[in-house]
């Protein structure tokens, strides 16, 4: 029976790390630019931090032949021509941890051109091993659980 | 454990048994080979846009690590391509077997390569290489005909599948991952197959002895022994040749075969070969770090050199040499007596140890190739579309699709999905090493805390 309730408390905790609702920034919105260069087959910088409800202006330069930049997760994109910038500007209103990745065909390795934007904090990935840890402790009265029921089952 | 025979089903057992069904398969996959080959040549040298890059590695890729191997173990050796013309000639026949039989040399494989080393190394290979084959599409023309071609000749070589069996880079790695599919071809009562006469299903039985004319199996298993599905590659000719009706496609519950792991180190290695690629390709191919990228294309640069130096260390040193510190700590009296096993004494240690508990990674190292495939298929899926009706990139357009713009499919719940498969990994694997543990009379913990930092390193990677 603890064990059936051991498994129940981490089933309801692991419920609260995935979805539990967290506290709202306290770092009022501001307006970034932010310029990014692009060359084949990679973006610098690569990985960039904004605050939720930022307004994000990137400014692509290509460096080499012609590049993209689409961002997952908000669905927006530029593209830039060689020696070229283009402007994007979106409102980064969804936190997490997002790829941009280039969307014009640039060369073999075009595919895996990509880089990072956090906006806030990366909430997934810390709900996420909140849950591996929950999910590592959870497997000790789950295995106990079992063999008590196998045990049961040859009993009988 | 609960199984239900599926071979039951007069439909399904019929379907199997006939060579048609399957032979029609093969000639769409064999037909499909070649044009990717043909299209790795002559086509676009742009990957994303060449049909051998686009449906060898993202479509057929999709299909064999999200649905083949977890669900059909070796399903899709059942159906591969690459062995058919070498069988087709060692056999001399592409249907049934003939009385009179081509005399090639029939060799058997040494002994000394009867494990799957080969296969780790000729995998390590193409893996090193990974950034230049899943990209360039005449290099991926050229390791697909090789592939054939070096399975036309060990054929003529060698008795029955030797490429499948001991040199398929990918068959090895569908063998070891096999073990957790809830698929498997078993005989029903050992006994028949002790008093069965000239084991037919071992050895063939051609139309003048039988009337269930096959041949003996083509990967060199007895299927009366069979306990693992690794090396059943579930061609289903066993099926078709005892003539005692002795052999039942199961189904099973999931990673069945990991409660008795085997002990070779081949098959330990295989795991940490793919636990550390699916790692090193997620940071690399699927991170934002520009410099790893350009290390890993181009090929022979002093910086290729130190990534491939990098890429074979963490495989075969950091990877099992910490396992190694797990199973030592694992080994602690201090350790036991927390749980109570201070009673009994570990059993088994060293090498045996090693490789029967890193059976316990198989899982995670699946569900790490799940959650690092997701990305990758769904980012790319546009391109099936586009190169569907347009394979060759010479500006056809022969389906109305090849003008479909490139967009991520799913992405809000890429993430998501990924979570759950390395987590639902992590309670797979970590309820293995248990068991494993719990057998061996040791403590369990630092396996899991193993598992568990490979999740998080992967989480950290991937999300």
């Amino acid at each position: 029976m603890i064990r059936f309730i051991s498994l129940v408390v981490l089933f309801a905790a692991g419920l609260a790390v995935a979805f539990a609702p967290l506290p709202a920034p306290s770092i009022a919105p501001q307006a970034r630019t932010l310029r990014i260069d692009a060359r084949q087959f990679a973006y610098s910088p690569s990985e960039l931090k904004v605050n939720l409800g930022d307004t994000v202006t990137v400014q692509l330069v290509s460096t080499d032949v012609v590049h993209g930049l689409y961002v997952d997760g908000y669905d927006v994109s530029v593209e830039a021509d060689p020696g070229q910038t283009a402007t994007l500007t979106f409102v980064a209103d969804r936190s997490g941890s997002f790829r941009f990745r280039c969307n014009v065909t640039c060369g073999a390795m075009h595919p895996f051109m990509i880089g990072k934007i956090t906006v806030e904090k990366n909430d997934l990935l810390f709900r996420s091993v909140g849950l591996a840890t929950l999910a590592v402790i959870g497997v000790f009265p789950l295995s106990s659980l079992l063999v008590e029921r196998k045990d049961r089952a040859l009993a009988k | 454990m609960n199984r239900i025979e599926l071979t039951r089903n007069l439909f399904i057992k019929s379907a199997l048994k006939n060579r048609h069904p399957q032979l029609a398969v093969f000639i769409v996959m064999l037909a499909g080979y070649v044009f990717a080959i043909l299209a790795g040549l002559i086509g676009t040298p742009v990957g994303s846009h060449n049909f051998s890059i686009v449906f060898v590695w993202i479509a057929w890729w999709a299909i064999l690590i999200l649905v083949a191997v977890p669900f059909f173990g070796r399903g899709w050796c059942a159906v591969c391509p690459i062995p058919l013309p070498g069988e087709w000639l060692q056999r001399g026949a592409v249907l049934h077997p003939l009385d009179k039989k081509p005399k090639w040399l029939n060799l058997r494989w040494p002994r000394a390569l009867r494990n799957i080393w080969l296969q780790n190394i000729a995998f390590l290979l193409l893996a090193l290489f990974s950034s230049v084959l899943l990209t360039t599409p005449t290099i991926t023309a050229i390791v697909l005909a090789a592939m054939l071609f070096t399975a036309i000749g060990l054929s003529m070589v060698f008795e029955r599948r030797a490429f499948c069996r001991y040199l398929c880079p990918v068959g090895g790695f569908i063998g070891l991952y096999s073990q957790t599919a809830p698929l498997e071809l078993r005989i029903k009562d050992k006994q028949t197959c002790v008093t069965c006469d000239g084991k037919p299903c071992y050895n063939g039985a051609s139309t003048s002895l039988s009337a269930n004319s096959g041949y003996g199996c083509p990967w060199d298993v007895f299927p009366g022994g069979l306990t693992r599905n690794t090396y059943c590659g579930l061609c289903m000719e066993c099926l078709r040749t005892c003539p005692h009706d002795n052999i039942a496609v199961n189904l099973r519950p999931f990673s069945a075969d990991l409660a008795k792991p085997s002990a070779r180190l081949d098959e330990a290695f295989k795991a940490f070969i793919m636990l550390g690629s699916a790692m090193i390709y997620a940071g690399v191919l699927l991170g934002p770090w520009g410099a790893l990228k350009d290390a890993a294309f181009y090929v022979g640069t002093s910086a290729w050199i130190i990534y491939a130096a990098v890429f074979l260390g963490i495989i075969f040193i950091i990877l099992p040499g910490l396992f190694s510190l797990a199973l030592f700590l694992a080994h602690r009296p201090s350790l036991k007596a927390c749980l109570g096993r201070s009673r009994g004494v570990g059993r088994g240690t060293g090498l045996r140890t090693f490789a029967m508990f890193s059976a316990s990674l198989i899982p995670l190292g699946l569900m790490f190739w799940v959650a690092f495939s997701l990305s990758f298929v769904l980012t790319n899926a546009a391109y099936i579309l586009v190169s569907l009706s347009d394979p060759l990139g010479l500006g056809w357009n022969l389906f109305g699709t090849a003008d479909v713009a490139w967009r991520p499919i799913f992405t809000s719940l890429l993430a998501p999905a990924q979570t759950l498969a390395l987590v639902g990994g992590l309670i797979w694997s970590a309820r293995m090493a248990q068991k494993a543990a719990d057998e061996s009379k040791i403590s369990a913990i630092p396996v899991m805390a193993y598992c568990f930092a490979a999740t998080v390193v992967m989480l950290w990677l991937l999300l």
